[in-house]
């Protein structure tokens, strides 16, 4: 749109002794040294961080109105009479039927996130370098990591939903497995709620970033950016992209870790 | 006096020599360069901010019609509740029922008033027009940071506006809970009519105009910091240019917060879940849902309620303290102040939110917290009042159908603020909570000066705008209708609140204490009713003058700031030829020693060495 050429100062403007001033905030550049799109990514994260903000809160205060349970760790039991322990929660791994790992699938989940992060810094790197093979190389590995977590949340998911070897006896006396929008097994009903909301809700961002990344190498391949002369779209989706995995560490440390 | 002012056109050509020289072509506009626009791009799916603007003031003007419109039938109700009204059985059909509004629609119609005036009315149609149309103009820019994003933002608002009209035919209604939907009432389809499909439209529309006003603050606050033009510094900015900026950094981290509380209630309406449901009985059976709060909910609300207040008022303190300083012909007093002031306005809005909730059961420490910082606002709007008035202040005022407005916001602003500092009090709002003295309190200090600060806008870019006057005798009658409209319409209604009248309600008739305000109510509806209808005095003036009105000058109000150097109509990317380096600030009226009692902007000290100052002479050299 309005290209920060047409504000350049031209000789035309230096007919008076004293021309305008030129310090960082006196117009005519860029103060922050940011581009409009970049600063309008900053600034659609730090709107977004208030969603999760709230919803995190809403999390917070909820928890807060319920029971704890105050017993021994082994003796542990689900019951809507207090909020569940994680670690007895989220304990199961593809593949490891019936042994005790808890939180080590969530932690394996973290850790594919924490590296998606590490290859979309490579490849808005490579972005600067104008290097159109690398940036390909490294969106392709972001993507696959991408995928990978939410492969992952799926499989969380199905085995919260599917629940545990072992049923729970619910208030009325039936028994019960897993869990849905209106009741579950771990707790009472607000903690699968909270769950499935939250946890989502990030999917569904770590899901458009995806597909912004895929569309990203699509035209990188394409070799739109190249003609650009910059590779700055990959930048603006590389900061949506660390955003939404540094809101999973605090979704990870509300639902798994306290 | 209006012809002294319009017809003062050649002043422009004395000191504003950076106007505009007049280029055939525009090199500087490559990528605009679409000469033969087919009308489909050129005036609906426009990306230039000016079309923009002048599409959110049209559809604003459209919902102000709908939502003043709603506001008569329920004053009709509250005013003669023994009247039959079969005669308005055509236009509302079955939500009259044996010559009587039926009690579900009233509580649809206060709902729906509310939500269209706050959101559509206030908010897009107010900050929507001016920071679309005046951000560009004002900071020296071609357009908007981003066109696109901004045409976008234009129709999210539109869908979200079509699908929140439609909500109001529903055979079942629109939503009735109130502006502010607060659950269980709004949770559950089977409590009321009004909670079923309207309820669901409504929040879906909720979401589009959030939408809507995401992108367009994004583009607001990165066009002022990145697209001012040289010279252009913060401290230079023009007060509406600080107004429409912190508007839309509120907009930003407020509104999402509605999205989440609006996305929390689809989830309890429609997928079982229990955020904000626990313990409800309702026709005798027990619900399932467990564990949840309705405060929670008015936690989460009220946080993007309170710094709503403010985005709906800001934009109206940035305009009015434009038209004050203009047509006082004197600098704004206080212009640090005033930005200070915003600022703190801006920071302290999102620090008051739970005093709209002293009664709902929250902690009392808390509530004295949030009244503690409360009635520290008053100190900055304190500083704002104060400011206008010493602008006023031996002044060689020009009695313009702006400033009248901008004079009558800041009288509304008075009169409601004084009102704020009683309810702001946690122990006197157990007393006047959901009383009509709030209802007269918020519409006098936000509603209706709101209102005031958009007519004033109008009144003055309206040449900016369209290219020709809008007529001043039509103005002031609209004006001075509306002036005392509002306040016998308001100050009445505090006395019925003292009284203990609960605001939403249907009937009062069945209540002694209130049966002796059944004449005050008859005075309130009356005045209501004829402030409204004056408004279509406003609606003439402003289509008839698009049209037919005076052509104006480039410069009719002789001001400084940069809009008036463009074209008269300005052409996409706004000056024709270089954007103008800005070498003041906007303030320069009257300088002593100046021949003229204005200096542009693009004036640099140079040429005026006349009137600089001792350290304006040294920049000059």
């Amino acid at each position: 749109m309005a290209q920060s050429t047409t504000l350049q100062p031209t000789a035309a403007t230096t007919d008076f002794a004293d021309a305008p001033r030129s310090g960082t905030w006196d117009g005519g550049n860029e103060p922050f040294r940011a581009s409009y799109g970049k600063l309008m990514m900053w600034f659609f994260l730090l709107s977004d961080t208030f969603t999760f903000g709230a919803f995190l809160t809403a999390y917070g205060l909820i928890r807060h109105k319920h029971g704890v349970y105050t017993g021994p760790a082994k003796d542990f039991f689900f019951s809507t009479a207090h909020w569940p322990v994680p670690e007895k929660v989220f304990n199961a791994f593809p593949g490891f039927h019936g042994v005790d790992l808890p939180l080590a699938f969530v932690a394996l989940m973290t850790m594919i996130l924490i590296f998606s992060s590490v290859t979309m810094v490579l490849a808005v790197e490579a972005g600067h370098r104008l290097d159109k093979a690398d940036v390909q190389k490294w969106l392709l590995w972001t993507i696959l990591f991408g995928s990978m977590f939410l492969s992952s949340q799926a499989w969380e998911w199905s085995h919260f939903i599917g629940g545990h070897e072992e049923p729970t006896i619910m208030a009325d006396g039936t028994r019960f497995f897993g869990a849905n929008l209106a009741m579950n097994q771990y707790g009472p009903p607000l903690f699968g709620d909270l769950f499935f909301f939250i946890t989502g809700f990030h999917g569904t961002h770590v899901f458009s970033g995806v597909i912004l990344l895929i569309w990203c190498f699509i035209a990188t391949t394409n070799g739109t950016f190249e003609k650009r002369g910059h590779y700055e779209m990959i930048e603006k989706i590389g900061l949506y992209w660390h955003f939404v995995d540094l809101v999973w560490v605090f979704v990870f440390t509300f639902f798994y870790l306290v | 006096m209006a012809t002294n002012m319009t017809g003062s056109s050649q002043a422009q050509g004395g000191i504003g020599t950076a106007a505009a020289p007049a280029t055939t072509h525009d090199d500087h506009l490559h990528e605009h360069d679409h000469h033969d626009q087919h009308w489909l791009w050129k005036y609906v799916f426009s990306q230039d901010h000016k079309m923009i603007a002048r599409q959110f003031l049209i559809t604003g003007m459209f919902w102000a019609i709908v939502g003043g419109a709603l506001s008569s039938l329920f004053r009709l109700q509250l005013g003669w509740p023994q009247a039959t009204l079969g005669w308005l059985e055509p236009i509302l059909g079955k939500w009259v029922v044996g010559g009587k509004i039926a009690p579900e629609f009233y509580l649809a119609l206060v709902t729906m008033h509310g939500t269209i005036m706050v959101f559509f009315v206030l908010t897009a149609g107010l900050s929507g027009t001016f920071s679309n149309f005046l951000i560009p103009l004002q900071v020296g820019a071609r357009d908007m940071a981003s066109g696109f994003m901004n045409m976008l933002s234009y129709w999210f608002f539109f869908l979200s506006s079509i699908i929140m009209f439609s909500s109001l035919f529903l055979e079942t209604g629109p939503a009735a809970s109130g502006w502010t939907i607060y659950p269980p009432l709004s949770a559950l389809p089977q409590a009321i009519p009004g909670s079923g499909m309207g309820m669901t439209m409504w929040l879906v529309s909720m979401v589009f105009f959030i939408v809507s006003q995401l992108l367009g603050g994004v583009n607001y606050v990165t066009t002022v910091i990145n697209l001012r033009t040289r010279g252009m510094s913060m401290s230079k900015l023009p007060l509406t240019i600080w107004a429409f900026f912190l508007t839309a950094i509120l907009g930003i981290l407020s509104f999402p917060v509605l999205f989440s509380a609006a996305l929390l209630l689809v989830f309890d309406r429609s997928f079982g879940t229990s955020f904000f449901l626990s313990d409800i009985y309702i026709a005798g059976q027990a619900l399932p849902n467990q564990g949840g709060s309705p405060v929670l909910f008015q936690h989460l609300f009220w946080f993007l309620g309170h710094p709503e207040v403010y985005i709906v008022i800001m934009p109206a303190m940035g305009m009015v303290s434009e038209v004050l300083a203009t047509n006082a012909r004197k600098p704004i007093f206080g212009y640090r102040a005033m930005i200070g002031s915003l600022i703190g306005i801006s920071l302290l809005s999102f620090v008051v939110w739970a005093h709209h909730m002293f009664v709902t059961g929250m902690n009392p420490f808390l509530g004295s917290v949030f009244m503690f910082l409360t009635l520290i606002i008053a100190v900055p709007s304190g500083v704002k009042v104060f400011n206008w008035l010493a602008t006023l202040w031996r002044g060689n005022i020009r009695f313009t159908s702006a400033m009248l407005f901008a004079i009558g916001f800041v009288s509304l602003f008075i009169s409601g603020g004084l009102t704020g500092i009683i309810l702001g009090n946690a122990t006197l709002d157990i007393q006047m909570h959901n009383t009509y003295f709030v209802v007269a309190h918020f519409h006098l200090v936000m509603g209706s000066s709101a209102f005031f600060g958009l007519f004033a806008g109008v009144y003055h870019w309206f040449p900016k705008m369209f290219g020709r006057m809008m007529d001043e005798k039509l103005g002031y009658i609209h004006f001075w209708l509306t002036f005392a409209g509002v306040y016998l319409v308001f100050m009445p209604m505090h006395y019925v609140g003292i009284a203990g009248f609960p605001r939403r309600y249907y009937a009062w008739t069945g209540f002694d204490a209130f049966s002796q305000f059944a004449d005050l109510n008859k005075f309130i509806s009356t005045a209501a009713i004829l402030a409204f209808f004056a408004q279509f005095v406003f609606i003439f003036n402003f289509f008839y003058s698009i049209f037919r009105g005076r052509r104006a000058t480039q410069n009719p109000w002789n001001s400084t700031t940069l809009e008036w150097t463009t074209p008269i109509i300005p052409g996409h990317g706004n000056w024709p030829g270089e954007i103008p380096a800005v070498y003041r600030w906007p303030y320069d009226y009257s300088k002593p020693g100046s021949d003229k009692d204005f200096i542009p902007q693009t004036v640099p000290y140079s040429a005026t060495p006349e009137s600089n100052l001792p350290y304006e002479q040294e920049l000059s050299e």
